[in-house]
C-alpha cells in the first residue's frame, strides 16, 4: 500500500504552493535593494530624509540622472567616458582573456609536452590567489611608466586568469573528442590549422560563458582601477561611482542615481540573456 | 623529389608537435609572469623594505621592520579578526540559505528562469553600486530603510556604522546579498548531477524526501560545498569595496572610527594610499598571502580526504 504513495523513484518533486512562496518572497528580498536605490534615484534629497523612507518611485529621476551625468562639475567630463572606458576595458580583457586561455587550455587538455602537468599544476595553485596582492608592484610599474590614467594600466594585468586557462582546460578535455584532432592530422593539418578549424568551434560554448564571468568580472572590478585611475581623471564607472558616493556634500538620492546607472548596463544584458547567463554560471560551476 | 618532401614534411610535422604546445601557452604565461605572478612575489620583496607612495621606486632596505611592526599594530591585529568575523558572518548563512534554495529550485517548477535570474540579479551589481546602495539602507537615522523597518517591530534605531557588531553585520550583509544566489546556482547545478541511481536505491530503502537530501544529496554536494567555502574564504580575504563605500567618505578608508569594520584588504589600501608607506602595506599584503596559501592548503587536504571517502 505505502509502495504507491512513495514517490516516484527519481523524478524531481514538484513544487507546491509553499514553495513558490517562498521562492517569490526570496526574488522579492534578492531584487528589493535594486528597486529601493530606484525610488531614491528618483526622490529629491527631502523626499528620501522623510519616515517612512519612498516605497515608490518619484519624479525626479531625470533631475538626478541629469546631474550624476555631469558629476565632475560643469567643464569636466561627463558619465559618457567612464562608461566609454568601462566598455573598452571590459571588452579588451574579455576578448583577450577567452582568446589566450582558449589556446592554452587546449595545449593542456590535449596536447603532449615536456613540463605539461608541472605548468598545470602551477596554474591550479594560483587560481585561488587574491588578485589584489599584485597592486602594489603594479602601482610601482605605473609609476615609473607614468601609466596614472591610462587604460593600459587596468587592462594588461586582466588579459589572462589562471582560472580561465584550468576552466577551458576541463571544458576541451570532456568534450573535444582526440578522434577529431586524429583525423584532422592524418589530413594533413597543422596545430595552427587545428586551433583554427577545429578547437575554437568545439569550445565557443564554454568560451561564451568564460567570456560572460570574465566581462562581468571586468566590468565590476575595484580596487586595482580606484589605485590606478582617478575619478576626475579618465575613470571607469566604478572609480567615478566611488568619486560620486565618496563625494562631500553630495545629495544621496544623486548618489543612488549613480549605482543605477552603472548597474543598468549588465542587469539589461542580464535581462535579456537570463536564462543563459544562468545555465553559464551552472555550467562555470560544474566544470570549474 | 617525392622522398624529400615527405621527408620535409615529416621534419615539418615533428617540430609542429614539439614546438606548438609551447606556442600556445607561451602569450598566456608571459602576460601571466608579468602581470600576475611576479608581482604577487615581488610585494614580499618590497615588504622587505621602507618604500613612500610619493616616491614608490625609491626603496631602502628595511628586514623584517615591517612584519615587526605589524606586532604591535592594533589595527592590523583588529583588520585581521574582523576579516575571520565578517567572512564568517556573511559566509555560513550564505552557504545554508543557497543550499536551502538550491533544494527549492531543483523541484518541478514553473517560472524557474525567472527565479534564478532574480537571485542572480545582485552578482550583476557591482560592489561599489551595492555598497552605496546599502550604506543608504543601513543610515544611521529613523530615515534609513534598516532602521524603519526595525521600528515596525518596535525597535529603535540602530546607529549600524559606528556600533562594533552592527557595522560588521551591515558589511557582511552586502556580501551575503551578492554573493547567495551565485552560490544557489552553482549547488543547483552539482544537485542536477547527482546520479538518479542514488535517489532510487534511496527510495527503494523507504527513505523520505528530507532523508534522501540528507543522506544522499549533501554528501553528494560534499566537493562542491567545499569549493564554495574557499571561494568564500578566499573572497573574504579581498574584502575592500564593501567597508569602504560602506563608510563613506569620511571613515571608509578607515573601516569606521575605531576601525570596527576594517578588513586585511581595506588596511592594505590604507597603508598604502593614505599613510603612503608601500612597505608596510606589501607586509600586510604578504600576510594575506599566507593566509590563502594556508587556504589552499587546508582544502587540498580536505578535498584529498573526501577523494578517498567516496
Amino acid at each position: 500500500m505505502t509502495r504507491f504513495h512513495r514517490p516516484p523513484a527519481g523524478a524531481r518533486q514538484h513544487a507546491g504552493p509553499l514553495t513558490y512562496l517562498a521562492l517569490a518572497a526570496v526574488s522579492a528580498v534578492s531584487l528589493f535593494p535594486l528597486y529601493f536605490a530606484v525610488t531614491a534615484a528618483s526622490s529629491t534629497q527631502a523626499r528620501i530624509a522623510r519616515t517612512p523612507p519612498p516605497l515608490v518611485p518619484g519624479g525626479h529621476l531625470l533631475q538626478n540622472l541629469r546631474a550624476v551625468w555631469h558629476y565632475n562639475g560643469p567643464g569636466g567630463h561627463t558619465l559618457a567616458l567612464p562608461m566609454v572606458n568601462s566598455f573598452i576595458v571590459a571588452s579588451a580583457v574579455t576578448a583577450s582573456t577567452v582568446f589566450f586561455c582558449t589556446l592554452a587550455g587546449f595545449a593542456f587538455a590535449k596536447l603532449r609536452f615536456a613540463g605539461r602537468n608541472v605548468l598545470l599544476v602551477l596554474v591550479v595553485a594560483t587560481i585561488a590567489m587574491p588578485p589584489q596582492l599584485s597592486v602594489l608592484p603594479l602601482f610601482q610599474l605605473i609609476a615609473a611608466l607614468h601609466w596614472t590614467d591610462q587604460l593600459q594600466a587596468v587592462i594588461l594585468p586582466g588579459l589572462v586568469t589562471a582560472f580561465g586557462v584550468f576552466f577551458m582546460r576541463q571544458y576541451l578535455a570532456q568534450s573535444l573528442p582526440t578522434e577529431l584532432l586524429e583525423a584532422a592530422r592524418v589530413d594533413g593539418a597543422n596545430t595552427l590549422q587545428l586551433v583554427w578549424h577545429v578547437v575554437f568551434p568545439a569550445a565557443r560554448p564554454a568560451m561564451a560563458v568564460l567570456g560572460m564571468l570574465t566581462f562581468v568580472e571586468a566590468w565590476n572590478d575595484f580596487l586595482w582601477p580606484l589605485i590606478a585611475l582617478t575619478p576626475s581623471g579618465n575613470p571607469t564607472l566604478q572609480v567615478a561611482l566611488a568619486g560620486i558616493g565618496g563625494g562631500y556634500n553630495v545629495d544621496e538620492s544623486v548618489i543612488m542615481a549613480g549605482a543605477v546607472v552603472t548597474t543598468v548596463p549588465l542587469l539589461v544584458v542580464f535581462a535579456v540573456f537570463g536564462k543563459r547567463i544562468v545555465g553559464g554560471v551552472m555550467q562555470g560551476a560544474v566544470k570549474g | 623529389m617525392g622522398r624529400s618532401t615527405a621527408a620535409r614534411r615529416s621534419r615539418r610535422y615533428r617540430l609542429d608537435v614539439t614546438a606548438a604546445p609551447y606556442a600556445l601557452i607561451a602569450p598566456f604565461f608571459l602576460l601571466f609572469a608579468a602581470f600576475g605572478l611576479f608581482p604577487l612575489l615581488y610585494t614580499g620583496w618590497v615588504s622587505l623594505h621602507t618604500v613612500s607612495t610619493l616616491d614608490p621606486n625609491h626603496m631602502t632596505w628595511r628586514g623584517v621592520g615591517n612584519y615587526t611592526a605589524l606586532w604591535s599594530d592594533h589595527v592590523f591585529w583588529q583588520s585581521l579578526r574582523n576579516t575571520f568575523i565578517i567572512g564568517l558572518l556573511s559566509a555560513v548563512p550564505q552557504l545554508l540559505v543557497a543550499l536551502e534554495l538550491a533544494r527549492l529550485l531543483d523541484r518541478r517548477l514553473r517560472a524557474g528562469t525567472f527565479f534564478r535570474v532574480a537571485l542572480l540579479a545582485p552578482y550583476a551589481t557591482s560592489v561599489a553600486a551595492a555598497a552605496l546602495i546599502f550604506q543608504f539602507v543601513f543610515q544611521q537615522n529613523s530615515a534609513g530603510f534598516a532602521n524603519w523597518a526595525l521600528h515596525l517591530f518596535g525597535i529603535g534605531p540602530v546607529a549600524w556604522e559606528p556600533g562594533t557588531w552592527t557595522s560588521k553585520f551591515a558589511v557582511a550583509t552586502i556580501v551575503f546579498w551578492r554573493w547567495t544566489g551565485y552560490n544557489t546556482l552553482i549547488y543547483l547545478a552539482a544537485m542536477q548531477a547527482v546520479p538518479t541511481e542514488l535517489y532510487e536505491a534511496a527510495t527503494l530503502d523507504g527513505a523520505s524526501r528530507r532523508q534522501q537530501f540528507r543522506k544522499v544529496t549533501v554528501p553528494a554536494l560534499r566537493p562542491t560545498i567545499l569549493f564554495t567555502a574557499i571561494i568564500s574564504a578566499i573572497g573574504s580575504l579581498q574584502l575592500f569595496g564593501e567597508p569602504y563605500l560602506f563608510g563613506g567618505s569620511g571613515q571608509g578608508i578607515n573601516g569606521g572610527p575605531d576601525s570596527q569594520y576594517s578588513t586585511l584588504a581595506l588596511y592594505v589600501y590604507r597603508l598604502g594610499f593614505s599613510s603612503e608607506h608601500l612597505g608596510r602595506a606589501a607586509a600586510v599584503a604578504w600576510v594575506i598571502f599566507f593566509i590563502a596559501v594556508a587556504v589552499a592548503g587546508v582544502s587540498a587536504l580536505i578535498a584529498a580526504r573526501l577523494r578517498r571517502s567516496v
